[in-house]
């Protein structure tokens, strides 16, 4: 049986007081939301932290604003972030399509309703060398992520090669997504992309004593956005390739904008190179042009040995399911497809 | 350790629980409500699902002492008045427990399931039980079990 270290809680009522809180704390106190991320990594002795605060009491995190976009409280579980899809006229839900296809892709029914959007997006990056308990990590002198200084993955490479897993962010990132750090000493609103650092320790730029505490989408007049995911089952397992795209199609099918990125192809979520979102600007989504710019886009995947599945077939994979997302954007009907490559119907 | 007042199954509880101890070590240990049952501990299999404030949650992977003022159903709590739960008739019934490891939380997700949606469609019964395995693969079994319950539910 794994039972959880020994730790202090404290569950702050407010942002504020939960920033005093981390302020004054030493740097072995995390914030803790739905707990599905970072329980389980306390129970293999990854994280142990000597004081949790708790931020689920907190009001202030799960408010929800619209005016020029849409502003989405970090402290709102998944099964919330889905369920505002309702909330939505046809045009700003079609637009959204991304952020309620990647959170009702996210492990299953009973994790959604307890893990947040804050978590998601601060999840933890996984590697086959890391996500194991702490006797199989001891037993190969553990890795470089957590007390050790090999990584197992690329004996050679100088940082640590673990995967951001999370589906939410790619999504987020492809509608043009910020986010709101609150410290003890101020806030700031930073674009969510540079949230991301492609280092499999440091993956966050957030700092220990800041909070996320929302998530501002803009408004995207005119556009679509769709995510998918490659996973071995239809539900649980976390992302082993993600796409999600966003494009602003004319009445007359011209791609006027779009933004593609990937997910789990690296330590943070990566956006397809310029010259792929070139390709599209200014045609009509054909079946070659989307052949074309399906793979310039995967140029960037680059998935090493440390996930399910073989990387080869995983990079492989990206120009197919960025194709995908591009004909669903089209309009095309890929609930076939999505449901062959899913296997999870998106009710 | 903190004390803390939740509902079990209707009834107000009072409890002094380790910081450090899940929601299913405080009902198991604790409570000695036993019918949850201990998976994987890790959020990868739904045997010890319950009823949070009425949604379906892993309980090894919620802490106990953030449930203060919450209610918490689990299995125990489905029979009423000396009656089995209908979903708990037509599982036992139709063979949708083998071994009966995984039952308790496929009973209460399919419970939560029903109060939401009193008419679900195979889809959505498939959907909303996707987070629950079950070791002796009898998913027919138990979706066929679901589908009886609510035929006999709207009798």
């Amino acid at each position: 049986m794994m039972r959880l270290p020994n730790f202090r809680f404290v569950a702050p009522t407010s942002v504020h007081q939960a920033a005093e809180l981390l302020a004054a704390s030493s740097g072995d106190t995390m914030l803790v939301a739905g707990g599905t991320d970072l329980l389980p990594n306390m129970k293999r002795r990854q994280q142990a932290p000597g004081t949790l605060v708790g931020v689920r009491h907190i009001a202030e995190l799960r408010a929800i604003s619209s005016g020029d976009g849409v502003t989405i409280g970090a402290g709102l579980t998944l099964t919330d972030v889905i369920r505002l899809r309702q909330g939505f006229g046809g045009q700003a839900r079609e637009a959204y399509g991304a952020l309620w296809q990647a959170a009702a892709q996210v492990a299953t029914p009973q994790l959604r309703n307890m893990g947040t959007l804050g978590g998601n997006l601060c999840l933890d990056t996984r590697c086959n060398y890391y996500d194991q308990n702490y006797e199989w990590r001891k037993a190969i002198d553990f890795c470089m992520k957590k007390d050790g200084e090999t990584c197992w993955v690329a004996p050679s490479s100088p940082k640590c090669v673990a995967v951001s897993s999370t589906d939410t962010a790619p999504a987020l990132l492809a509608l043009g997504a910020s986010v709101t750090l609150v410290s003890a000493n101020g806030t700031r609103q930073i674009a969510l992309s540079d949230m991301y650092r492609n280092d499999g320790i440091h993956y966050l730029t957030r700092q220990r004593s800041e909070i996320l505490t929302s998530v501002h989408v803009p408004r995207l007049d005119g556009w679509r956005s769709v995510y998918w995911k490659l996973r071995r089952r239809g539900a649980f397992d976390f992302p082993v390739l993600s796409v999600a795209a966003a494009a602003k199609i004319a009445k007359d099918g011209t791609v006027e904008a779009a933004r593609i990125v990937l997910g789990a192809v690296a330590s943070r979520p990566v956006e397809a190179p310029a010259e792929a979102i070139a390709a599209l600007v200014g045609r009509p989504l054909t079946d070659d042009l989307i052949s074309e710019v399906a793979e310039r886009a995967a140029q960037p995947s680059r998935p090493l040995d440390n996930t399910d599945f073989t990387l080869v077939w995983r990079k492989r994979m990206t120009k197919f399911f960025v194709s995908y997302a591009l004909k669903e954007l089209r309009g095309d009907d890929m609930r076939a497809r999505r449901l062959k490559v899913s296997r999870q119907e998106l009710l | 350790m903190v004390q803390i007042t939740l509902t079990v199954n209707g009834e107000p509880v009072d409890v002094a629980v380790a910081p450090y101890k899940t929601l299913l070590e405080v009902l198991r240990e604790d409570l000695n409500l036993c019918g949850t049952k201990h998976g994987c501990e890790l959020g990868e299999c739904g045997a010890c699902a319950v009823l949070l404030d009425g949604q379906p949650v892993l309980s090894c992977l919620v802490l106990g002492v953030d449930c203060g003022g919450r209610a918490v159903t689990t299995v125990e709590g489905l029979a009423s008045d000396g009656r089995l739960h209908p979903l708990q008739e037509t599982f036992a019934d139709l063979g949708a427990a083998q071994c009966g490891y995984c039952t308790p939380g496929f009973l209460v997700t399919a419970k939560a399931l029903l109060d939401e949606h009193p008419r679900p469609t195979r889809d959505h019964i498939r959907d909303a039980l996707s987070g629950n395995l079950c070791r002796c693969t009898g998913y027919q079994q138990i979706y066929e079990a679901v589908e009886a319950a609510i035929a006999k539910g709207s009798r």
